[in-house]
């Protein structure tokens, strides 16, 4: 109550005053302090509710301190509203931590939430749970991660990798689990998950390159369709990864770069170096071949260029400039000249990482010169750092519209810019011969600047420059040495008094009477100018001491009083040196070399030099120092690792070439991959084609046998048809699901998205519908072992229509369905018009209730209905999981007695190795094989579809094709059936 | 990776402030403040401040700083273009995103904020997403909000975020289906003393605003493709398409979107549609100067020059100014030397003029800096780089959509280098 009171009030008052109320009657709210909502809280209505939470969150979002109301918020985290118990979620991740034992009482909502049917309650349950700091609940966690890791939803394990590196910086001890998780997480196929837990793994073991090789091609692939943020995150970690794997794309061109170096270094006497880095360069002349791999890296990221996303752009640059061949790089440079559009912040960083690239690739950026020029409305950072990258892009071709440039900044108001525009053009001045003279004629002209800033900088600037040629130049050291009089800034007074020292030859007369002007003036310097004072008198005692010495000792004396120590010693260091006493030592002799030797002239060089050792975009890289967390780039190997790393299993590839051949749909991805994939090893002789070829002719073997049986001609003639239909159905695909072809950008990987769960197998055409009593429609239907996404406990059916008719069929749907209680259908959505000839391929959702009884209904055109059915085998009512072998011993130890039918079969002729049996069974029953470490035995796990059931199947093979047969299952039925199934499919 | 935000305003209060993993204390910004002391303009806070245990990642928008905590290596384009794109949502949501709106939804603003990170990293970043989550504020929703109690929150769980085109939402229905496309061109030119163009680019934008029901599948193709020289797309755009046939071809979200960001190469002749005329002088000695400037348009293909606007930063010897302009009004900024004039449209029979006579200082020398004269306007129904849409089909869907394109120019960054020619011939 009081609030609202008080609420009422404080609209009436201005802000001012409400400060000052707010002051005076903080001490009230301290007393009530939080009454009401507690109140509001413990209440029934969920709009008291929501509103109390409504006001508790916007006090966090003030940084107000509410965890005294933990105990009564922590109350509603099972409330049925939907958006209080959001809130709830914001508050309890907020104050957990300092709530530790208050929190766990949450625990069990979040547990009981893990096991909801529904994908969406199931993450966010493990969301919010995983956000919750307590280490008490580690164990919670840990479990509860790894069974999303295994869930069906794609969109649960895309949670289980957030929530690794959550429960990683709260106990870095679970790392060797989590790695484990995450090994699981890199296999999954969907892009979903992709960029989630490559995240993951930079978090946890971004030194366990290893654990890339099996998936890099996967992840190359699926990169386009990734999000954005997951895109940054695999290609900046894929950039690593290509430089710990493949060969510096530069090799011979750094091996000229080397060779002419050591030409110039080469010292006679180390015979041995040399004939190493003699057998060393034989090594390397070997013509370089980029492996495959590299070229499928570089092909995959390009497109991203153009994304929106600046970080997704600068990402890709970053991988390019670092691993692509110099001829290559140039495409990056649009990009990253289109991102200088955006908004400042973006400008900044962009510019950063395009000054480094400059120093390296100058030519890259060359045509886009005028982009970088400045306007004055540029940000003063901005403005400096265009400036730098000018500097850096400046040669002798466009030196002249470069300076052109730099002149009209220097009458710009914003005097720190023009003070780098001076300095700019100093750079530009040493770098290219050609217009030193120019520059340094423009700088003296600038001397008589009215500004003193400008002058001070081009007096800098000048004295630089002078320092590479002083003989040329006695005139402008005469011209500065009348600056003297006026200029006030005290650097630019002490670097004319230094250059008057240093060539004190070159203008004899003029340098004692400058000095005679500073002793007057000594005392009111400042200290850089007291030093130069004193430097230019001791070079001018050593030069013309006759002229100098009185003016000379007066100066040393006046510097031995002075108040800066650093001077008084200055003063007494020297006066050591230069005047000869007969307790100075003998260094005194040297004086003359120590004060007057040649110095070398300074190099002007760009802040950016170097900077490219750390990962271009990074935010070290900005920083130049290395932020916590920074993973180096290593330095390309001498040689390549062995690439056949990245080969994925064999015993994959023959599984998946067969689909190809005998599943029309659903062609996997993995087959098209290696074919091409195996194409390119060979062409390219790589070593890695040996295992590639291997799986060829072990598939090809595997195809010879399954054929065997018909005659040449009619096995031609099937596959021709098939490859027809698989052709048409992919057409039809493509109409119904316009969704799914956006996942066409990049061809290879369009097979990947099809399906990534199931595990392929061949998949078999029923008649749904002759085309004889269909009076010219046929209609076939088949399994498509697809997820049915509308309805997780629905078995995907996919339907195909052939009109063989004259005429067109319109209005085709389904009526009537008359089903098994229980049983649920989802019709497909109408066909209006199907033309004569074509075939359209629709899919449609049956829930069978996990029995085999046929679904019935009716299919309508627009002239006639057809009474249809549709009995499932039993091995579609299941879709696969994903356990280890830990995880199946366990279940399989829940499932005994009643629950496990055993029967002893012998295989089948052809049933000779592993790979049969697990094709055959697979082709049974929708199942996913588990990991076995025995030979004998193989695994295959899946549920049920309605129900969730757990349906385990294990065949064991004894000597003499014997072999036993365990299915466990808590639907006898089911396990029932599914022995005979799959006895009968193993005994053929 | 991200690990807290702090919202600051324009007068240094940290008035928002929300964490994703350990709270980190407020104290932390005080290192931002140091570099925004430091700083001589707001803008000129370097966007990435390191401090002994955290990186602060900042962006300005809206006089509004989104200040980022971070603690480890992370791109720091990732970061600023994250906050871009929170900023982005605030507005989409709000419509304006100032102190005042986002203190008054500040808990849709924490439910957004919720769901767009987990754990530091992007979630739900998608707004055809993130609505479907949370509804946005309207008048409307919250009067019958109000009322009976029901949520922002929506009750429907998220399919987008399932789906293969995470960028629109499942089941959009319209009365009237339309797709508008807006074609904008801007021109950031700058133009030397003598009147000739030192550089000129065109960057253009195709932004949408599509309301179909169902699942649409659009093709947009141009008559002139070849004119864009650089492109960057909505993801949801076909990218293989394009390579091979020059064809935008899309499901597009669900209301306002940017298609496509293009830029017309440099190589390109760029039209310049309007040209400046203009006389600054001061004479040595004298407290006076004069002031002339005139407007005229070039090369607009017929089409009206409107919502013309010259700024232009005058020396800072300059006292006042006093100025007579043919049409529209002129104001001067005698603190900050600014002089803004709003000109309108430019009538060709007619041209614009400015002029008059500045007072300088008592006793200042003569000033020597360049002013710069900076140019906004407007040309409705013209693309300048001459980019046309050529057709846009619809598939999948069965109905007739209402279609409409529109076209504007604009200029962009728009620069005359006005250098002070009289006072070149005096001294010379």
């Amino acid at each position: 109550m009081i609030h609202l009171i008080m609420d009422t009030f404080l609209r009436y008052l201005k802000e001012r005053e409400q400060e000052q109320l707010v002051k005076i009657l903080s001490f009230m709210f301290y007393i009530f302090r939080h009454d009401d909502l507690k109140e509001m809280l413990d209440s029934n209505k969920d709009s008291l509710k929501l509103e109390a939470m409504k006001r508790i969150v916007a006090m966090i979002a003030r940084g107000k301190n509410t965890s005294d109301l933990f105990p009564a918020v922590v109350k509603n985290v099972a409330c049925k509203n939907i958006e209080v118990k959001k809130l709830v979620y914001v508050y309890l991740v907020r104050y957990a931590e300092e709530q530790q034992d208050l929190a766990l009482l949450s625990i069990s909502t979040f547990q009981r939430g893990l096991k909801d049917p529904n994908q969406l309650i199931r993450a966010s349950a493990l969301r919010v749970l995983s956000s919750i700091r307590v280490t008490i609940i580690v164990p919670i966690m840990m479990l509860a991660i790894k069974e999303a890791a295994s869930d069906m939803s794609p969109y649960v394990r895309k949670t289980a990798a957030h929530a690794i590196p959550k429960l990683h910086s709260l106990d870095p001890e679970q790392k060797d689990q989590l790695i484990e998780v995450i090994e699981k997480l890199l296999a999954d196929k969907t892009t979903l998950v992709a960029g989630s837990v490559v995240m993951a793994f930079e978090e946890v073991c971004p030194d366990r390159i290893d654990l890339i090789h099996k998936n890099y091609r996967k992840l190359c692939n699926l990169l386009i369709d990734v999000e954005e943020w997951g895109q940054v995150v695999i290609i900046n970690m894929l950039t690593r990864y290509a430089r710990t794997q493949f060969l510096n794309p530069n090799i011979n061109e750094s091996l000229l770069e080397d060779s002419s170096e050591k030409a110039f270094y080469a010292s006679d006497d180390e015979e041995d170096e040399d004939k190493k880095a003699e057998a060393a360069a034989l090594v390397k002349r070997k013509p370089y071949v980029m492996d495959p791999d590299h070229r499928l890296l570089l092909r995959n990221t390009k497109p991203l260029l153009q994304s929106r996303n600046a970080a997704v752009v600068m990402a890709v640059a970053q991988l390019y400039f670092h691993l692509a061949p110099k001829a290559e790089v140039g495409i990056i440079a649009k990009a990253l000249v289109r991102l200088m559009r955006s908004h400042s912040e973006v400008q900044y960083v962009v510019l950063q990482n395009v000054a480094t690239m400059t120093i390296k690739r100058r030519g890259m950026f060359e045509p886009y010169l005028k982009s970088f020029y400045i306007r004055s409305t540029d940000p003063t950072q901005i403005k400096i750092l265009k400036l730098e990258v000018l500097t850096n892009l400046a040669n002798e071709t466009n030196i002249s519209t470069i300076l052109r440039e730099f002149q009209t900044y220097i009458k710009s108001m914003d005097k720190d810019f023009v003070a780098a525009s001076i300095q700019a053009i100093g750079r530009c001045a040493t770098n290219i011969g050609e217009v030193r003279d120019t520059c340094l004629n423009g700088l003296v002209q600038l001397l008589s600047n009215r500004d003193e800033l400008v002058v001070a900088e081009s007096v800098v600037v000048i004295k630089k420059l002078l320092q590479m040629q002083p003989e040329q130049h006695s005139d402008i050291i005469k011209h500065m040495a009348k600056l003297i009089d006026n200029i006030q800034v005290p650097m630019a007074r002490a670097s004319i008094l230094w250059l008057i020292g240093e060539y004190c030859e070159h203008v004899p007369k003029i340098a004692p009477d400058v000095l005679r002007k500073m002793a007057k003036t000594f005392t009111n310097e400042e200290d850089i100018v007291k030093l130069q004072i004193i430097n230019l008198a001791a070079k001018l005692y050593l030069t013309n001491s006759k002229q100098t010495k009185l003016l000379t000792q007066y100066v040393l004396n006046l510097a031995k009083y002075d108040q800066n120590y650093d001077i008084r010693d200055r003063a007494r260091f020297i006066r050591q040196l230069i005047v000869p006493t007969d307790k100075s030592g003998a260094l005194s002799k040297y004086a003359k070399k120590l004060f007057l030797a040649l110095k070398p002239a300074p190099v002007l060089e760009s802040p950016f030099k170097d900077r490219d050792h750390f990962q271009l975009g990074s935010l070290s890289h900005l920083l130049n120092a290395k932020a916590g967390g920074y993973q180096e780039l290593p330095e390309w190997p001498e040689s390549a690792p062995d690439p056949s790393v990245r080969n994925v299993e064999v015993k994959d590839s023959v599984c998946a070439r067969r689909t190809v051949l005998t599943g029309p749909e659903g062609a996997g991805s993995v087959p098209v991959n290696m074919i091409l994939l195996a194409h390119l090893t060979e062409s390219d002789s790589g070593s890695g084609s040996e295992s590639a070829s291997a799986s060829d002719e072990s598939g090809s073997g595997s195809e010879s046998e399954e054929s065997g049986e018909e005659t040449e001609s009619e096995k031609e003639e099937e596959d021709e048809e098939k490859e027809k239909k698989r052709k048409k159905r992919l057409d039809k695909t493509k109409a119904k699901k316009p969704a799914e072809e956006s996942a066409e950008r990049c061809a290879i990987h369009t097979s990947y998205q099809i399906n990534t769960i199931a595990p392929s197998g061949s998949i078999k055409m029923y008649e749904l519908l002759h085309r004889i009593t269909g009076e010219g429609l046929a209609v076939e239907y088949c399994f498509s072992r697809q997820p049915f996404s509308p309805d997780p406990n629905m078995v995907a059916v996919q339907i195909q229509f052939t009109n063989n008719t004259n005429s067109e069929t319109k209005n085709l749907h389904i009526e009537e369905p008359r089903l098994q209680s229980g049983m649920r259908i989802r019709e497909f959505a109408e066909i209006g018009l199907q033309p004569t000839g074509e075939s359209v391929t629709v899919v449609m959702g049956i829930d069978f209730c996990d029995s085999t009884q046929a679904a019935n209904f009716q299919l309508c055109t627009h002239t006639r209905k057809f009474f249809v059915s549709i009995q499932p085998p039993v091995g579609e009512l299941m879709t696969p999981v994903f356990l280890t072998e830990n995880d199946f011993k366990k279940e399989q130890g829940k499932l005994m007695g009643m629950n496990e039918i055993s029967e002893k079969l012998t295989l089948g002729e052809k049933c000779v190795n592993e790979h049969v049996i697990v094709e055959r069974v697979t082709a049974t029953a929708n199942l996913s094989r588990v990991p076995c470490g025995s030979d004998k035995e193989c695994r295959f796990a899946g549920k049920t579809v309605s129900s969730g059931c757990l349906v385990l199947v294990t065949v064991t093979t004894k000597e003499g094709g014997r072999a036993q047969l365990t299915v466990n299952c808590e639907k006898m039925v089911i396990g029932t059936m599914l022995v005979k199934d799959i006895m009968q499919a193993l005994s053929q | 990776m991200i690990h807290s935000l702090f919202l600051i305003n324009a007068s240094g209060d940290i008035f928002l402030e929300k964490h994703w993993k350990s709270v980190v204390s407020r104290s932390v910004c005080d290192y931002f403040f140091e570099a925004l002391e430091r700083a001589t303009e707001p803008e000129n806070v370097p966007p990435v401040i390191p401090t002994p245990h955290h990186f602060l990642i900042n962006v300005l928008r809206h006089r509004i700083y989104f200040v980022a905590v971070i603690q480890s290596e992370v791109p720091p384009l990732f970061v600023i273009e994250f906050l871009h794109r929170v900023v982005d949502t605030f507005q989409d949501y709000f419509g304006v995103c100032t102190e005042a709106a986002i203190k008054d939804n500040v808990v849709v603003v924490y439910e957004l904020l919720e769901e767009m990170l987990d754990n530091g990293f992007p979630l739900a970043t998608e707004s055809n997403i993130l609505k479907e989550l949370i509804k946005p504020p309207t008048i409307l929703r919250t009067v019958v909000n109000t009322i009976t109690g029901s949520t922002n929150v929506g009750e429907q769980l998220p399919t987008g975020q399932l789906s293969v085109v995470p960028w629109r939402r499942t089941g959009v229905k319209y009365t009237n289906n339309e797709a508008y496309f807006d074609v904008v061109e801007e021109i950031d030119a700058i133009i030397d003393k003598s009147g000739s163009t030192i550089t000129a680019e065109i960057q253009g934008v195709v932004d949408a605003c599509v309301k179909l029901t169902g699942m649409p599948d659009l093709t947009l193709s141009f008559m002139n493709p070849r004119l864009l020289d650089d492109v960057s797309f909505h993801p949801c755009v076909r990218f293989k398409r394009w390579e091979a046939e020059r064809i935008l071809s899309f499901i597009p979200p669900d209301g306002n979107f940017r298609l496509l960001s293009y830029h017309v190469s440099s190589q390109n002749l760029v039209a310049i549609p309007v040209y400046v005329k203009h006389n600054i002088s001061f004479r040595e000695g004298s407290s006076q100067g004069r002031f002339e400037l005139t407007l005229g348009p070039k090369q607009t293909m017929g089409k009206a020059v409107e919502s013309v606007l010259v700024s232009s930063q005058l020396p800072r010897g300059v006292l006042n100014a006093n100025l007579n302009p043919s049409q529209g009004t002129y104001t001067f900024d005698p603190v900050t030397k600014l002089l803004s004039w709003d000109v309108g449209k430019i009538n060709p029979q007619k041209l614009p003029s400015l002029k008059g006579s500045m007072s300088l200082q008592t006793g200042a020398s003569k000033p020597d800096e360049n002013p710069t004269i900076n140019i906004q306007f407007k040309i409705q129904q013209l693309a300048i780089s001459g980019l046309k849409v050529n057709r846009l089909d619809m598939y999948g869907e069965k109905y007739k959509p209402f279609k409409g394109i529109k076209y504007m120019t604009k200029a962009g960054k728009f620069q005359n280098d006005c250098h002070l020619l009289v006072i070149q011939k005096l001294a010379g």
